[in-house]
C-alpha cells in the first residue's frame, strides 16, 4: 500500500480539525447546515476508512500466508470451502447492515439539513450566464430591491433562497454554509441556511453552464443583525446624484455610449434589465461575478475590454476615448 | 410441398489432423488483401479490430486529459483557451464512456465470449462487422467534427436547455447527440450477438452453472446494454428533433421539461457504469483464478451478485439529480438503493479475498492489475457510498470529489483490470508474451501515477472545487494540490506509453506463448495461440466448469459438423444440449456498405430532416443486399 | 492435445423453427431493445403528462376513428399471421406466397392508415411538448410498422425466386414473430395517444 494513500487519508480525517480552510471550503463550515453535513461526512468517512482498512489488511494477509506445497488447483478442501462460504455471507449480511444503518444516518441528516424555518428572511435569485441576480423582497414594494453577484445576509437568522434560472441551468452553492442547490429553467428551487459567524463566503456557480461556468462566483457576506438592517436600508435607495462634474460627465456618458441599455442604476434613467443591477455598485467587493476584486485597477480594465476579462460575456467593448472611460470609471466607483 | 437438399456432405469425423484443419481453414479463413479485410466476418479480426480501435480512442481521451491537467495544473493558465477547454472536456468524457470504455468491454467479448464457449464464431457475424463499422465510423465523425472546431462543447452528459439551439447554436451539440446514436447502434448489436451465443453456441455440456465468470458478466451487461441504451437513445434523437424540426420536449415555455432530459440521461448514464465495471469484475475473477491456482471461490454468490447488480443498476439514477430540488422522501429511497448496490459488488470482492487466501499467487503482471484493482476500487465504492447520501452530495456532488470518485470506479474499477485482462489475454490474440519486466514497470507507474493524480481530488472538491472550470484564481488556494495532480497524471500517462511499447515490441519479438502459457482452465486455452480461423478443429464438449483442469491430458469433443460449409452448433439453452448443426454467414461485403449508406443517413439527418426521405431507401437497398440469398450452400437448405 | 469425441452431431438438422434456432433469438433480442425504446417514450409521454397542468396542450383529443379503425386491423390481422405461422411450420409453399401476399397488402393498408392517424392527431410536432412526444410516438411505431412491411415484401418476392428453399419458412416464422410485436407493441400506444388526452 502506497504511504501517499494512507498519509493522504489521514490527512483527509485531519482537514476539518482546522487545517487549511479555503476561501470555499466544505471542511470549513460556518453555518448549521453546513456544519450538519460536515458531521455526515465524518461518520460516513471514519466508516470507510474502517472497512478500507480491513480489505487491505485482509488481502495482505491473504497473500504473504504461503498455504502448503503446491497442489492440484482442483485439489479443494471441502470444509475449508464451506467455511469460506459462510465468511462470504455473513460478510455480506454486514454490508447490508452497514449500509442500512449509514441510510438511517444519511436520513436524519437530510431532515435536519433541509428543515425549513417559515420565519425565514427571503431572496430570489435568478441565475444568468454569468452572473446572479439577487432581489431581497419585502411585502412592500418599495422595500424590494435588486443587486447583483453579492448577497449580505444576517447572522443567526435563517436565510430561505428561492432560485430559478433565466437562461441554462446553474447551481447555488456555498460550500461553508450549505449544499447546492440547482437554478432550474421553468422550475423554482428552494435552500435555507442559518449563518452562525459573521464573514464572508465565496460561492461559485456548480452547474455547467457554458463558456464562462469558472467565473460565475458570488460572496455572501453574513453580518450582524444591526448592521445588515442598516444595509438593507442604504441599498433600498436609489443612486443618490453625482455631485463632482467628473462624475456626473460619467453619468451622461453612462447613458449616451449605451451602458444604460443593459444596466439599470435606480433612481437614474439608466434601467436596461439585460445585465447586473448597478445602482449600489461602488459599494461591492468584486466585479464580473467574482471574476476580479472591485479596485480601480481592475474596474478600468474591465471597462476598457470586458472580452479580454470574460470571454463570451455579454458586455462588448465600448469604444471608449480615455477621458470618457475615466468619467464613467468614476461615476461608477462613486454609486456607493 | 417439402424441400429436402439431398446430397452427401463430408463431415468432421472422416477427417483428422491436418488434413481435418487444412479443410475448415480453407471454409472458414479470412481472404487476404483489401477485399478480404472489408469483407471479414470472422469474431476474431473483428474483435481485434473493435481492441485496437477503441485503445486509440482511450489514447486520444488521454491526450485531451493530459491537456486539461497542464490548465489546471497552476492558477489562471492559459494552455487552453475557455471554449477550447469546454470542448476538450466534454471530448475527454464522450470518448472515455462512449468510444472506449463501453466498446473496449464489448471488443474482448467480441474475441473472447466464442472462444470461450467453444463455438467458431460468433451469432449474427455479419452484424459484428456492421457494428464495428459504426463504431469506427461514429467515432471518426465525433473527431474529424472536433478537429474542425465543431467538437461538442456541452459536456458529456449534455444537459439541456445549454444543448438547446438557443444557447448552442451551431452544431456541436449536434455531433454529440449523433455520436450517441452511433455508438448505441454499435453496442446494442453486440449486445444482442452476445446473448444469443451464450444463449445458443454454448459448448455441447456447458450447462449454466458451468459458463465461465467471464462469460456471465457478459451476458449481464448485454443485458444492461439492452435494456439501458434504448433511453438515450431517445433522449438524443428528442435532443436532435428540438434542435431541427423544433420541437419542445425540453422547452419549459411549451411544456417540455428540462429534468426530463436529465431523468433519461441517468437511467441510462447509471447502469453505464455497471456495463463498464461488470466486465471487469468477469476479467479480474478470470486472472485470478488462473494466478491463484484455484477456482475462485464462490461461483454462484459471483453470478447471482452480477445478475443482482444488474437489476439494482436501474434503480439509481436519480442520485444524479440530488440537487435538483426533487421531493426529499423519493430522494432518500434512492440513497438506500444506490448505497444498496454496494452489497453485491461487496459480495464479490468477498469471494476473492477468500480465493486469494486460499490460493498459491503467482505473481504476473495480470495478478498484480487485479489486486490494484482490489486496493483502489474499494476507495472508489466507499466514496461512492459517500456520494449516495442526499446531505453529502449536496455538497460534493458536480465537484472534483465527484471527478475523484468516479476515476477511482472507472479507472480503478474497470482500466485496472482491463489492462490486466491485456497481460493476460494478449498471448492467446497475437501467440506472443507480453514482456514481464516492462509489464512489472507498467503496473508500479500506473498505480502510483493514477493514486498520486486522482487521490488529492478528494480533497480538492471538498476545498470547493467544481468540476468543469478551465480556470481558478490564485487566491482559491487549489494550486499546489492541482499541481500534484498533474505531475500524478504525467506518471500514469507515461505507464500508458510503456504498455504500447510493450505491446508493440511483444507482438513481434515476444516469447512464443503457445496454447496455455498460465496453465488456465476455460476452453479459450484449449486452441492454438492465436486461434485458427475456425477456433476449434472439433467442438469441445464440456463436463466441468474447469475443463482444461478437470482434464488435462484429453480434450472432449463432439464431431459431426461440417467440413464443407460453415457451420457452428446450436445447443438448448439451460443444459446446452446441441440441437442444430447452423450454417453460419461467409464474409460479405455488406455490412460495410450498410453502414456507409447509415452514416450518411445519420449525418446528413442533422443537417436537414429530409435526409429521411432519401437517405432510407440506400440502407433499404444495402440491408436487401445483406440478407438476399447467394445461392451458396448455406443459404440453399 | 489428445481429443476424444464423446458424440456425433453429424444427424442433426441444419436449420430450426422457434427458440431453437439462433435468428429467433436474434429477433427476441431486438424486439426486447425495441420494446424498451417504447417504453422510454411511453415514460417520457406520462412524465410530461404528470408536469404539465393541461393535457393536451393547447389542442383537442385526436380524432378517434382512424386510430380505432386502425386498432381493429390490427387485431384482425393476428389471424392471418398465426394462419402465415401454421403453414409455414408445414412448409407449404403455395399458402406461404398467398399469406405472404396477404399480410403485405395488410401493411400497406395499415401504412396509408398511418397518414390519417398522423393527419387526425390535431396537433403539430412543433405546436407543444404534446405535440412533439406524440408525433415521437406514433413516428416511432410508423418506423416498425414499415420495417416489418419491407420485410414482408422482400420475404414475398423471395418466396417466387428459386430461393424458396426450406430454411426460408423459418424466416417467415420470424416474420411472423416480429408483426406479433408490431401489433402488441400498438395495442397500449394506442390506449395511450387516443384515451389518455380525454382522461
Amino acid at each position: 500500500m502506497s504511504a501517499w494513500m494512507r498519509s493522504g487519508l489521514v490527512l483527509l480525517a485531519a482537514w476539518p480539525l482546522g487545517a487549511c480552510a479555503g476561501r470555499q471550503s466544505a471542511l470549513d463550515p460556518h453555518a448549521l447546515q453546513s456544519a450538519d453535513i460536515l458531521r455526515i461526512f465524518v461518520a460516513f468517512l471514519v466508516v470507510a476508512a474502517v472497512v478500507w482498512i480491513a480489505v487491505v489488511v485482509v488481502l495482505a494477509v491473504g497473500l504473504w500466508r504461503q498455504p502448503s506445497l503446491s497442489r492440484h488447483p482442483l485439489a479443494l478442501h471441502p470444509p475449508f470451502e464451506r467455511r469460506a462460504g459462510q465468511i462470504v455471507l455473513g460478510l455480506g449480511i454486514a454490508t447490508v447492515l452497514i449500509v442500512l444503518a449509514l441510510s438511517l444516518v444519511s436520513y436524519a441528516g437530510q431532515r435536519s439539513v433541509f428543515a425549513k424555518d417559515p420565519n425565514a428572511l427571503t431572496l430570489k435569485i435568478t441565475g444568468h450566464q454569468w452572473w446572479w441576480e439577487v432581489s431581497y423582497e419585502a411585502d412592500s414594494p418599495h422595500l424590494s430591491f435588486v443587486t447583483a453577484n453579492e448577497i449580505r445576509i444576517p447572522v443567526e437568522q435563517p436565510v430561505r433562497v428561492q432560485l430559478q434560472s433565466a437562461d441554462v441551468i446553474h447551481s447555488f452553492w456555498i460550500p461553508s454554509l450549505t449544499g447546492k442547490m440547482d437554478l432550474i429553467t421553468g422550475q423554482q428551487n428552494e435552500i435555507q441556511f442559518t449563518a452562525k459567524r459573521a464573514g464572508v463566503y465565496r460561492g461559485q456557480c456548480a452547474e455547467f453552464c457554458g463558456l464562462q461556468h469558472a467565473h460565475m462566483a458570488f460572496a455572501v457576506i453574513a453580518l450582524p443583525q444591526d448592521e445588515f438592517k442598516r444595509w438593507r436600508d442604504h441599498e433600498n435607495q436609489s443612486a443618490g446624484s453625482p455631485v463632482d462634474p467628473l462624475s456626473k460627465r460619467g453619468e451622461e456618458l453612462f447613458r449616451a455610449r449605451g451602458c444604460a441599455l443593459c444596466h439599470t442604476v435606480r433612481g437614474t434613467l439608466a434601467g436596461g434589465q439585460l445585465g447586473p443591477d448597478l445602482t449600489h455598485f461602488g459599494s461591492r467587493t468584486t466585479i464580473a461575478a467574482g471574476t476580479l476584486p472591485l479596485n480601480s485597477a481592475s474596474l478600468g480594465a474591465w471597462l476598457a475590454d470586458p472580452q479580454h476579462i470574460k470571454p463570451g460575456n455579454l458586455m462588448p467593448q465600448m469604444a471608449l476615448q480615455s477621458d470618457e472611460l475615466i468619467a464613467i470609471h468614476h461615476y461608477l466607483e462613486q454609486l456607493k | 410441398m417439402t424441400l429436402v437438399a439431398q446430397h452427401s456432405e463430408l463431415h468432421d469425423d472422416a477427417l483428422d489432423g491436418l488434413q481435418l484443419s487444412t479443410r475448415l481453414d480453407r471454409i472458414w479463413r479470412t481472404p487476404s488483401g483489401l477485399i478480404g479485410a472489408l469483407t471479414s466476418v470472422d469474431h476474431k479480426v473483428v474483435g481485434r479490430r473493435y481492441i485496437l480501435t477503441a485503445f486509440v480512442f482511450l489514447l486520444l481521451g488521454g491526450i485531451l486529459a493530459i491537456l486539461m491537467r497542464l490548465q489546471l495544473a497552476g492558477a489562471e493558465k492559459h494552455v487552453l483557451s475557455a471554449d477550447l477547454y469546454n470542448q476538450v472536456f466534454t471530448m475527454h468524457g464522450s470518448t472515455m464512456m462512449f468510444l472506449f470504455a463501453v466498446p473496449v468491454m464489448e471488443a474482448f467479448a467480441v474475441y473472447l465470449v466464442p472462444l470461450m464457449v467453444g463455438t467458431r464464431n460468433i451469432a449474427f457475424p455479419r452484424l459484428n462487422a456492421f457494428s464495428y463499422w459504426i463504431f469506427l465510423f461514429g467515432g471518426c465523425f465525433l473527431w474529424i467534427s472536433f478537429l474542425f472546431n465543431v467538437g461538442p462543447d456541452v459536456g458529456w452528459f449534455a444537459y439541456v436547455p445549454l444543448s438547446n439551439l438557443q444557447f448552442t447554436p451551431s452544431k456541436r451539440a449536434d455531433v454529440w447527440a449523433q455520436m450517441i446514436t452511433f455508438t448505441e447502434v454499435a453496442a446494442l448489436a453486440v449486445a444482442v450477438e452476445i446473448i444469443v451465443t451464450v444463449f445458443k453456441q454454448r459448448a455441447p455440456g456447458m450447462t449454466l452453472d458451468r459458463i465461465p465468470i467471464f462469460v456471465w458478466s457478459m451476458l449481464v451487461t448485454a443485458f444492461l446494454v439492452m435494456f439501458a441504451m434504448p433511453s438515450v437513445m431517445i433522449a438524443s434523437m428528442s435532443l436532435i428533433l428540438d434542435r431541427l424540426v423544433n420541437t419542445h420536449f425540453f422547452d419549459a415555455a411549451a411544456g417540455g421539461n428540462a429534468l426530463l432530459w436529465q431523468h433519461l440521461f441517468w437511467f441510462f448514464g447509471h447502469p453505464e457504469v455497471y456495463i463498464i465495471f461488470l466486465p471487469a469484475t468477469g476479467m479480474a475473477s478470470a486472472i485470478l483464478a488462473t494466478f491463484a491456482r484455484r477456482p475462485v471461490i464462490g461461483y454462484p454468490v459471483i453470478v447471482l451478485s452480477l445478475i443482482a447488480t444488474g437489476f439494482l443498476s436501474f434503480g439509481l439514477w436519480v442520485h444524479h439529480m440530488f440537487v435538483t430540488g426533487l421531493p426529499q422522501l423519493g430522494a432518500a429511497l434512492f440513497t438506500a438503493n444506490s448505497m444498496l448496490i454496494a452489497v453485491p459488488s461487496g459480495l464479490q470482492i468477498f469471494c476473492w479475498l477468500a480465493t486469494l487466501w486460499d490460493g498459491r499467487p503467482i505473481y504476473r503482471t495480470p495478478l498484480l492489475f487485479v489486486l490494484g484493482f482490489v486496493v483502489v476500487f474499494v476507495i472508489g465504492g466507499l466514496s461512492g457510498v459517500m456520494v449516495a447520501s442526499v446531505p453529502i452530495d449536496t455538497q460534493v456532488h458536480d465537484t472534483y470529489f465527484v471527478v475523484a470518485h468516479f476515476h477511482y470506479v472507472l479507472i480503478g474499477g474497470a482500466v485496472f483490470p482491463l489492462i490486466g485482462a491485456v497481460y493476460y489475454w494478449f498471448p492467446k490474440i497475437s501467440g506472443r508474451m507480453l514482456s514481464e519486466r516492462l509489464g512489472r514497470w507498467n503496473f508500479w507507474l500506473a498505480f502510483i501515477g493514477f493514486n498520486v493524480a486522482f487521490f488529492p481530488m478528494h480533497i480538492l472538491g471538498l476545498m470547493g472545487m467544481p468540476r468543469r472550470v478551465y480556470t481558478y484564481t490564485p487566491d482559491m488556494g487549489w494550486d499546489r494540490l492541482n499541481l500534484l495532480s498533474s505531475c500524478g497524471a504525467a506518471l500514469f500517462a507515461v505507464s500508458f506509453v510503456l504498455l504500447i511499447a510493450n505491446v508493440v515490441v511483444s507482438v513481434r519479438r515476444g516469447a512464443p506463448a503457445g496454447r496455455n502459457p498460465w496453465d488456465a482452465s476455460t476452453l479459450e486455452w484449449a486452441t492454438t495461440s492465436p486461434p485458427p480461423s475456425y477456433n476449434f478443429d472439433r467442438i469441445p464438449a464440456v463436463d466441468h466448469r474447469e475443463p482444461l483442469w478437470s482434464d488435462t491430458e484429453s480434450l472432449r469433443v463432439v464431431a459431426g459438423l461440417s467440413v464443407e460449409r460453415r457451420e457452428v452448433l446450436l445447443t438448448s439453452l439451460a443444459e446446452a444440449d446441441p440441437q442444430i448443426r447452423e450454417a453460419s454467414p461467409e464474409p460479405s461485403i455488406w455490412p460495410l456498405l450498410t453502414a456507409l449508406a447509415t452514416t450518411v443517413f445519420f449525418i446528413c439527418t442533422i443537417f436537414t430532416p429530409w435526409a429521411v426521405l432519401w437517405g432510407t431507401p440506400p440502407m433499404a437497398v444495402a440491408l436487401i443486399g445483406w440478407f438476399w440469398p447467394t445461392g451458396s450452400r448455406e443459404d440453399e437448405e | 492435445m489428445n481429443q476424444h469425441i464423446v458424440q456425433n452431431v453429424g444427424e442433426l438438422p441444419t436449420y430450426g423453427f422457434g427458440p431453437r434456432s439462433g435468428p429467433w433469438w436474434g429477433a427476441m433480442g431486438f424486439i426486447t431493445l425495441e420494446g424498451m425504446g417504447f417504453a422510454v417514450a411511453v415514460g417520457a409521454y406520462l412524465y410530461l403528462y404528470a408536469v404539465n397542468p393541461t393535457w393536451p396542450i393547447g389542442a383537442p383529443p385526436p380524432d378517434l376513428w382512424p386510430g380505432s379503425l386502425a386498432t381493429a386491423l390490427y387485431l384482425l390481422s393476428v389471424i392471418p399471421n398465426q394462419y402465415t405461422n401454421r403453414v409455414a411450420h408445414r412448409q407449404d409453399l403455395r399458402k406461404v406466397r398467398a399469406c405472404l401476399i396477404v399480410m403485405s397488402l395488410i401493411g400497406i393498408v395499415l401504412l396509408v392508415l398511418r397518414g390519417f392517424e398522423f393527419a387526425h392527431l390535431n396537433t403539430r410536432w412543433d405546436n407543444s411538448a404534446y405535440g412533439s412526444i406524440v408525433w415521437l410516438i406514433l413516428g416511432l411505431h410508423t418506423t416498425h410498422l414499415a420495417t416489418d412491411l419491407a420485410d414482408t415484401v422482400v420475404l414475398t418476392v423471395l418466396m417466387f425466386t428459386s430461393h424458396a428453399k426450406p430454411r426460408r419458412f423459418s424466416d417467415v416464422t420470424d416474420n411472423v414473430f416480429y408483426w406479433n410485436f408490431v401489433v402488441l407493441a400498438w395495442l397500449p400506444l394506442y390506449v395511450l395517444l387516443d384515451w389518455v388526452p380525454r382522461l
